[in-house]
């Protein structure tokens, strides 16, 4: 195994559970603590994406493009990342990101429809960007399907694709059977992304790493959609423990973890009942806040609208079919009552 | 008198330039369709056409110019294509309907403002999504001024052809400029999401409104309402998923009442599937625009004879 680049993404995916308040005083704080800690790429975003901020996905408190400013300035030795969603973004902001200080544009697909983001990957490429391709949803495709669409990216210029488990639906099994299909199909390197919503965060990554993966994600104290992601210090711990620490100070991460995030999160990301059902449904780990709020407003059980909204296969980004589904859980109700 | 049908034309013989052949087939108007133009000989719509006794050629435009008779054409090509045939069909005096996102002529949504642009040469149906979702911005804002819409279209990831998946930030400028100027939102967003299910989904989409002030909600439902009937004229499988919703939401102007309409749109299952009813309300609106544009050219030749 290789020491991986680790990637934190408190600041885009904690975007989710944080209802996208961040402020410029939490990404300076946020931002300097993983900087000084050795963390080489810093993800600034919100959530959803450039041009996220939105009713379908919640309005940003603060723009994108001044937080990501705001990170720029405040480290001194990470990378800014930026994501980007076809569809919700569009080059338009990709360009207005780079002037702002991002580096590195992580482009996020349905894993099904990677051949909507040649157009985003050449744009960045040629303004010298390094670029990730992100597969959402990897959960809903074999191993060998995933491996077409990741080549895809590859041909587009992506340097790096990762395979992202954005339901937290996979079992270790799943994720090294992925990550080994890319590995074996690209020249260029692979990631891993994980959600905790079956507890497997951090055995999802490690199996991950062990399948060959070169990038891996993490959140500060996990903070990200559904139940979170893999917690940065956690893996920084145990990547330390297997020899393969890529220059992570653990005992700073967990202190950027306990005394940085910890005391601005409104709460703390786990796998509670809704959080489980959205990795057992295999559902859009952000559906989670929106489904809750919608299942109190009309008086349904979130649990049955994730598991609806698992059988008709939705994908990412299709918060506004929560809405739809609980009125017809309701409409349903009333018929048999 | 004598003629009574205007002749007209369609470039493109993709999918959507084909489902459009069966429409003008089916339901001729004051249309007579006399010719479907592509460029590629083996294409399934050029064989489709013929066998339907469509005049079809493989010469693309220039079969077109060749037809002096011609006087509207419907333009499905693709929005490169479309910037040098816009030239050449006002050149040679025929009105262009475009159904590409080249936007040469002013936007049309034909419950909306047709009839302002029936002088135009050349008139835009901007993107599927828009000709879903602007009838009921513009239904909200009729009612009462709108702050801000946002859309949002999931289609069937196999309705979305090539040139949508090449030009996907297209659609989201062209549909959300459509939700300002013709919707008449102040600010407007559009989001578009491709889902692979199968069996494919049928077309979605999510209107949000943002009302300046105050409003009626009782008016506004029943504006929205009076909008999907009109529509419904035109695209039989046009249809509200449940009535509009209100609610409170917090907004960047505050905390502010939100309508939401969700909206499903069946296609009529000429030549395409019916789950694809993203492309359907695009042909189904240029055979609109193509009927009140031919009704107007005969009022016009009456007028001179």
């Amino acid at each position: 195994m290789n020491a991986p680049r680790l990637t934190d993404t408190t600041l885009r995916d904690g975007s989710h559970a944080m209802r996208h308040m961040f402020t410029r005083q939490h990404v300076r704080d946020i931002v300097t603590a993983l900087d000084r800690a050795g963390v080489p790429v810093i993800e600034v975003t919100h959530g959803d994406g450039l041009a996220g901020s939105s009713l379908q996905y919640g309005f940003s408190h603060t723009p994108d493009l001044d937080l990501i400013a705001e990170a720029r300035e405040a480290a001194e030795r990470a990378r800014i990342a930026a994501l980007l969603l076809p569809g919700i973004g569009t080059r338009r902001e990709l360009k207005a990101a780079v002037e702002r200080g991002v580096q590195i544009l992580r482009i996020a697909t349905q894993c099904t429809e990677a051949d909507i983001s040649e157009e985003h990957f050449k744009m960045a490429k040629d303004m010298g960007l390094e670029t990730v391709g992100f597969l959402m949803m990897s959960h809903m495709r074999s191993p060998e399907f995933l491996a077409e669409q990741a080549a895809l990216m590859e041909s587009y210029g992506a340097d790096c694709v990762y395979v992202v488990d954005s339901a937290g639906a996979m079992l270790p099994h799943d994720a090294a059977a992925r990550v080994r299909a890319l590995k074996a199909a690209l020249r260029v390197q692979v990631g891993f992304h994980a959600h905790n919503n079956l507890g497997l965060g951090i055995g999802n990554t490690l199996a991950a790493l062990e399948a060959g993966a070169d990038q891996i994600d993490g959140c500060l104290r996990g903070l990200g959609a559904g139940a979170g992601n893999a917690a940065t210090e956690l893996l920084a711990a145990a990547l330390d423990r297997l020899g393969v620490n890529p220059g992570l100070d653990v005992l700073a991460l967990m202190d950027a973890a306990e005394y940085v995030v910890a005391p601005i999160m409104p709460f703390q990301p786990f796998p509670d009942r809704d959080a489980i059902t959205i990795g057992y449904a295999g559902v859009y780990s952000t559906f989670l806040l929106h489904a809750k709020r919608v299942g109190e407003q009309l008086g349904v059980d979130p649990r049955a609208v994730l598991i609806e909204l698992g059988r008709r296969q939705t994908v990412a980004g299709q918060e506004d079919w929560i809405l739809d589904v609980a009125l017809e859980l309701v409409r349903q109700r009333e018929r048999t009552s | 008198m004598g003629d009574e049908t205007i002749k007209v034309a369609i470039l493109g013989s993709g999918n959507i330039g084909t489902d459009l052949v069966y429409k003008l087939l089916d339901r001729p108007g004051s249309m007579e369709l006399v010719l479907l133009a592509g460029i590629d000989p083996h294409s399934e719509g050029l064989a489709r056409a013929h066998a339907l006794g469509v005049v079809a050629s493989a010469q693309g435009i220039d079969a077109v110019l060749e037809h002096p008779d011609i006087q509207i054409v419907f333009d499905a090509t693709s929005a490169k294509a479309h910037v040098r045939h816009a030239k050449l069909l006002r050149e040679t005096g025929r009105i262009a309907i475009d159904l590409t996102p080249a936007a040469r002529g002013p936007y049309v949504v034909p419950p909306v403002n047709l009839r302002q642009h029936l002088d135009a040469p050349n008139v835009n149906l901007i993107t599927c999504g828009g000709q879903a979702t602007i009838p009921l911005v513009y239904a909200v804002s009729r009612a009462t001024p709108v702050r801000y819409a946002e859309i949002v279209s999931t289609v069937a990831s196999r309705s979305a052809g090539p040139g949508t998946r090449q030009n996907i930030d297209e659609f989201t400028f062209t549909t959300a400029r459509g939700l300002e100027v013709i919707g008449g939102a102040q600010q407007g967003k559009a989001i578009i999401i491709l889902n692979p299910a199968e069996p494919p989904i049928l077309m979605r989409n999510t209107v949000y409104a943002i009302p300046e002030g105050d409003f009626d909600p009782a008016q506004v439902r029943d504006s929205i309402e009076a909008m999907v009937a009109e529509v419904q004229q035109y695209v039989p499988g046009y249809r509200l998923k449940n009535p509009p919703v209100f609610d409170m939401r917090d907004t960047p102007w505050g905390r502010k009442p939100v309508v939401t309409v969700l909206l499903e749109v069946e296609g009529a299952g000429h030549f395409l599937p019916p789950y694809a009813g993203n492309l359907d309300i695009m042909t189904a609106s240029a055979r609109r625009v193509g009927e009140v544009f031919a009704q107007h050219l005969l009022t016009r030749r009456e007028v001179i004879a």
